[in-house]
């Protein structure tokens, strides 16, 4: 018998291009000399726009100025699904660069053809494709020859890193002039033709009763249009936007509410968590063989509270009936899930919704995007056809969007007679921390609870761990622990709203992992950067380590009131690797000085735009660590102003330096996402190398720091 | 009613409106300006910031009247594509910015200040953006752009 080779793996297309495999649909080119890219993806302030530009016009060897991107919609864009989980580059890049290999392939084949020569011997420079002896064409010129509306095929070979031009360089991104010149960009800034506005009255109370409404004050307004009652969901139209919000000012006056849902005690929260109703999953258990032996356990409990999205922009949406058919504009993260949840609500067929994608600030997860979009829906109803704009107030965003999710996180390590961990347990109580449109057959939209035939609040669960898990993301450690146990407790009822927030719970993991490790290496006397690098076997992650603590020049000498701390997490364990440096100062207030990062993202096809998620990614992290935590108390979310749910300004930011490891051999990754968590440990453990106080309970504001130097003391 | 006057980027500009509506509401809604954003409606974010004067101001909560005879630049007479402002060109070069919506406003901040103080510190910088909120986490770039544009004004 003869032992055959293992034959290579059949090639496969990206998962988004096996979902919306026909190339047109993706790819277009114009005789004018455009090349139209049409991703599933949506600009979020990321810069996805200009990535994915990048990788077409690096593919296609066109010029960028050549590159024409459209926005998503259902009336035509690939399903993406949401944008979302740092995965735009890994989804839609993929996709974009695999049918522009298998393009340009065609359209070789093609030149060949009407050239008569071998396509072998042609070239392509911007879009000409070009042989021997002045022979040429282009892609313009054989437009409308080639047929692109066929289905790709797994077998063309992209370009490899070195044959790319574009990718891995810093370009500008497309969208900036837009924003710096004031040009109208944005869905708040967009008018349509005899567009009216809408407003709608929400109570302060959490999901409170509408008892009573007076409604002759707000007909008394002039410019009025409609006044829109189903159940407790009641707004306001009208010809103008001062108009509605005067319209709703009189409508709110003439409102009678009764309170909703008690929410829990904002001073107990850590233990409420851990009360309620939950369900319960192992994450990941494993047992050595033979076990180590244990003299002792040491267990602490970290918390992090709900923490708002906080977009500058409230959330704002347009809607316009044609019949029974309704066209709708959204900054949503996915207009098909959006349209899915529309048509439950309606109970319309999916083609009578179109939903069309329009630029927002940035949302940093699910916030009211979808929220407000099927306000608008429901008030353009009373619009006879006129489009209608619905934007929300800030209080409004700021108390009836959904959170991301408190947690409490406790971990236990069992140490052998050399305190070395011989064993790991981890569990996390809270709620789910994903309630998107579009996933469950039930709308997860504010307003469909609030109709007089009202559809159940979703209550958030938590994606897959296949998708990188939620509440769990980052729970199981990188590093080497010989046994582990890792469950979660997902609350089954949900009386504060939550919905996916940036990292999901990998913030609220990497700090109490890497809290912990530093609490287990300050008690060995062992450097912190050190006792890592001993648990760590994988390469990349010792190299980032490694890199921020050289940039750092770890560890500094210390002075008063001065700390350093270290934190590292590979986003989702399967993204990409960031270690940070954090210098703190301070004794009451803390201020965080400098951060210095290293990130590993693979192939970094913009650089610049690298650090700049970064640099943004770690300066909210810090936001959220020093100042942010929803308030409640036990009728309504009371942090509805940037008064009360204080962010970081210019004056306390930190500097952040970062550095891009160079890996352009590696599959690009995502980098939204991949501070929060390494950024949020490094300061708390800055913060005990500068006071010795271990604050395990988010954010290090004043009173938590007070409360944590009485425990210590 | 009166009509309230007052020049807005360069433009004579006369308006019949109720003089204790917002600045914000009149500049987006009859004047078509929508440069200046809407964040929170109570001057806590800067996201409307427009200069009236010398100053930056939060246009959602300058009333109409208090603008009377004055004159207001937004984004949309600081520069455009074709005579940008250094602050605009800096921003682009640093790009200072993810999302953008902030961005009106800050652009207005800091061009406030470089009328008031052409040779800002990073300090001072820091200080004048200080009442506009980013949340993107773009703030040292933003100060870096202005502090170029500073350089650059300097050195004309």
């Amino acid at each position: 018998m003869t032992e055959q080779a293992p034959s290579p793996a059949a090639p496969t297309l990206p998962v988004s291009l096996s979902a919306n495999p026909v190339l047109s649909s993706w790819i277009r080119f114009s005789p004018e000399g455009h090349v139209t890219v049409s991703p599933g993806k949506v600009e979020i302030g990321q810069g996805i726009v200009t990535a994915l530009a990048q990788i077409a016009a690096d593919e296609l060897d066109v010029d960028i100025a050549r590159v024409q991107m459209v926005r998503a919609s259902t009336a035509g864009s690939p399903n993406e699904g949401v944008t979302s989980g740092s995965l735009s580059v890994q989804h839609s890049g993929r996709a974009i660069r695999q049918a522009c290999a298998e393009i340009r392939q065609i359209f070789l084949a093609a030149a060949a053809d009407r050239l008569g020569v071998g396509a072998e011997v042609l070239d392509i420079s911007d879009g000409t494709i070009s042989g021997p002896g002045n022979i040429r064409t282009s892609y313009w010129e054989l437009a409308g020859d080639v047929a692109l509306d066929r289905h790709a095929t797994p077998g063309a070979v992209p370009k490899s890193s070195t044959q790319r031009t574009l990718a891995g360089n810093s370009v500008q991104r497309l969208d900036l002039p837009d924003k710096v010149f004031g040009h109208p960009r944005f869905i708040h800034d967009t008018a349509l033709p005899g567009m009216l506005h809408g407003r709608v009255l929400r109570s302060e109370l959490s999901a409170a009763t509408l008892v009573e409404l007076k409604e002759n004050g707000a007909r008394a307004i002039p410019g009025l249009v409609a006044i829109v009652r189903d159940g407790n969901f009641a707004g306001v139209v009208s010809e103008t936007e001062a108009g509605a919000e005067a319209a709703l000012g009189a409508l709110r006056k003439g409102a009678i509410w009764s309170p909703g849902e008690v929410l829990p005690d904002e001073d107990r929260l850590a233990e409420w968590l851990k009360v309620q109703p939950a369900e319960l999953t192992v994450i990941a258990s494993k047992t050595a063989s033979p076990p180590g032996e244990k003299t002792r356990t040491i267990r602490r409990q970290y918390t992090r509270p709900y923490i708002a999205h906080g977009s500058i922009a409230p959330s704002c949406a347009m809607a316009q009936w044609t019949g029974d058919r309704v066209r709708v504009w959204t900054h949503s993260q996915g207009v098909y899930l959006l349209r899915a949840d529309l048509a439950l609500v309606l109970q319309l067929p999916l083609e009578n919704i179109t939903v069309e994608h329009m630029e927002g600030a940035g949302c940093y997860g699910h916030n009211a995007a979808d929220d407000v979009a099927l306000d608008a829906v429901l008030l353009a109803k009373a619009a006879g056809g006129r489009p209608v704009r619905v934007q929300w107030s800030r209080a409004d965003e700021m108390s009836h969007a959904p959170f991301g999710a408190a947690m409490t996180i406790e971990i236990e390590a069992g140490l052998d007679a050399h305190s070395e961990i011989v064993d790991w347990r981890h569990g996390i109580w809270g709620n789910g921390h994903t309630a998107r449109p579009g996933r469950t057959g039930q709308p997860a939209l504010l307003a469909a609870t609030e109709l007089a035939n009202p559809f159940p609040r979703t209550i958030a669960t938590n994606p897959a761990q296949a998708s990188g898990g939620g509440a769990d993301r980052n729970s199981v450690p990188l590093y080497d622990f010989p046994s582990w146990h890792i469950e979660s407790h997902r609350l089954t009822t949900m009386p504060i709203r939550t919905s996916a927030l940036r990292t999901l719970g990998a913030q609220g993991n990497v700090f109490a992992i890497e809290s912990f490790l530093d609490e287990l290496a300050t008690e060995r006397g062992e450097d912190p950067v050190l006792f890592r690098l001993r648990h760590l076997s994988d390469q990349r992650a010792q190299d980032v380590i490694r890199a921020a603590a050289k940039r750092a020049s770890w560890k500094p000498a210390k002075r008063d009131g001065t700390g350093y701390g270290l934190g590292f997490a590979r986003y989702k364990n399967t993204g990409a690797y960031c270690a940070v440096i954090a210098e703190v100062e301070g004794a009451e207030d803390i201020s965080v000085k400098r951060l210095t990062i290293a990130v590993d993202v693979g192939e970094a096809i913009n650089p610049d735009g690298v650090i700049n998620q970064i640099e943004g990614g770690a300066i909210q992290a810090t936001s959220w660590v020093l100042k942010e935590r929803v308030r409640f108390d036990n009728r309504r979310v009371t942090s509805n102003s940037w008064t009360e749910y204080p962010i970081l300004r210019f004056s306390e930011v930190p500097e952040v330096h970062v550095e891009v490891m160079s890996r352009s051999d590696m599959e690009p990754l995502g980098a939204g996402e991949a501070a929060h968590g390494p950024v949020t440990a490094a300061i708390a453990n800055a913060v005990f190398d500068a006071l010795g106080v271990r604050v395990r309970n988010l954010p290090i504001a004043r009173d938590r720091l007070i409360a944590a130097m009485e425990l210590t003391s | 009613m009166p009509d309230i006057r007052f020049g807005l980027n360069g433009v004579e500009t006369e308006i019949d409106a109720d003089p204790d509506s917002s600045l914000l509401t009149i500049l987006r809604g009859p004047l078509g300006m929508t440069g200046p954003h809407f964040g929170c409606g109570s001057g806590e974010c800067g996201a409307c910031n427009v200069i009236v004067g010398d100053h930056a101001v939060a246009a959602c909560d300058t009333p109409l009247w208090s603008v009377a005879n004055k004159d207001i630049t937004t984004i949309e007479g600081l520069g455009s594509a074709q005579q940008p402002h250094p602050l605009q060109r800096a921003f682009i070069a640093e790009q200072a910015l993810q999302c953008g919506y902030c961005v009106s406003g800050i652009l207005m901040s800091a061009a406030a200040l470089l009328m008031r103080n052409p040779a800002p510190t990073n300090t001072d910088v820091r200080t004048a953006l200080d009442r506009n909120l980013c949340r993107c986490g773009s703030h040292n770039r933003m100060v870096r752009a202005v502090l170029r544009a500073a350089a650059e004004m300097q050195a004309r």
